[in-house]
């Protein structure tokens, strides 16, 4: 998680955004959610599940030309444990999903799953007895990115949306605070 | 290499018909120490390629091909293996890059490979009940329980035959050979869906 904002540089906002700091005082007054869903979403540290070509969209998206870390989520973690968001970029094999789920239940909440790119997402074009279609068949997906692979914006976007979905949670409090891994169900 | 140095040191090979390189029929007695004499006394030292073949309607059903290239004289050389009892002797222990790729015929297509060190599957998981590529299995593949029973009894999913409409695997207006059969598996699609 990131640093606490200094919340009282925002109150040097000016009127015409309808804030007015010489009634209000230099206090500004918010949801807690709405604070820790605003730090969550400009603190999201990506587990990169590179499973196959997307990953390399995905380092892309890591590198300067697209620059992943104007959005705070450069911090790419190979460990489940220091890690917020996995990324399942590529095809994940009836293999390889007993290892995706098992990294996902190391992942401490509060935690979220991008599936990037067509086999993530469905199983693309591997209609095969070997892979599975679709990681939504056991981890709950939060964002579905199309494209074979997707470009590195088509990833951005996502995670913008990401950001967007992190920032409209609810009960962020009680998530973090409860102290053990909220039961995730599947709905199928 | 002529045909003769071969046949004569194995009178049970035989010079089989090929377009691109000299072939033939090795008797599996004979396997070992073909690849040994090739190997060692005519420069075929490099082994490029060792994979099963199903043969479906022949006796016997499976088949393994060899190919040996011979890195000083570049030639290559092409060995037709039948599976009797559907066992092949491995050559793992004179070209150790046969080990994976002989795991890898025993896990598409159930062929074993006698005295072989390591003989697990090697791309499906070691559980795995069926042989893939054998042509009687269904491309969209057959109900299993998941290879980690944890996870299945969290996530309910078991291994389920893929849908095969609209897929990359099908030909559109029927099927082009009886080759094919074994992709138009429609247990599930766009218009019957999942149970």
């Amino acid at each position: 998680m990131g640093g606490c904002p200094n919340l009282r540089q925002t109150t040097m906002v000016k009127s015409d955004f309808g804030y007015n700091s010489k009634v209000e005082g230099e206090v500004i007054v918010t949801r807690a959610d709405a604070v820790v869903n605003w730090v969550r979403s400009h603190s999201v540290w990506p587990m990169p599940m590179g499973l196959a070509c997307c990953a390399i969209e995905l380092m892309g998206a890591g590198g300067s030309r697209f620059d992943i870390s104007r959005f705070g989520m450069e911090v790419m973690r190979f460990s489940p444990r220091q890690a917020d968001c996995m990324i399942v970029a590529g095809t994940v094999t009836y293999k390889m999903a007993e290892v995706v789920r098992r990294i996902y239940d190391q992942m401490a909440e509060p935690k979220w799953v991008v599936a990037m790119g067509a086999c993530a997402s469905t199983g693309g074009m591997y209609r095969s007895y070997a892979t599975l279609q679709g990681v939504d068949n056991i981890v709950p997906v939060d964002i579905y990115i199309s494209g074979c692979p997707p470009r590195p914006e088509a990833l951005l976007d996502g995670m913008m949306l990401l950001q967007e979905k992190i920032r409209q949670e609810g009960g962020s409090l009680k998530r973090t605070f409860r102290g053990r891994t909220v039961e995730t169900k599947i709905v199928r | 290499m002529e045909a003769a140095v071969l046949t004569d040191r194995f009178p049970r090979t035989q010079v089989l018909a090929s377009q691109d390189m000299p072939t033939y029929q090795v008797a599996g007695e004979d396997l070992v120490e073909t690849v040994r004499f090739l190997r060692d006394a005519q420069g075929f030292d490099l082994l490029a390629d060792l994979c099963g073949i199903d043969w479906k309607d022949r006796t016997p059903r499976f088949g393994v091909v060899i190919h040996l290239l011979s890195t000083t004289h570049k030639e290559y050389v092409r060995l037709h293996v039948g599976a009797v009892n559907d066992a092949v002797p491995s050559v793992s222990s004179l070209h150790p890059g046969a080990n994976w790729h002989e795991r890898e015929a025993f896990d598409m297509f159930g062929i074993r490979f006698e005295g072989h060190p390591d003989p697990r599957r090697i791309l499906m998981w070691d559980a795995y009940p069926y042989h893939p590529l054998r042509k009687e299995f269904p491309l969209a593949g057959i109900e299993v329980p998941l290879p980690a029973a944890d996870v299945a009894e969290v996530t309910g999913q078991t291994v389920e035959p893929a849908p095969m409409m609209g897929g990359p695997f099908v030909s559109p207006g029927g099927k082009m050979s009886e080759g094919e059969p074994s992709a138009l598996d429609q247990s599930w699609n766009e218009e019957k869906p999942k149970a």
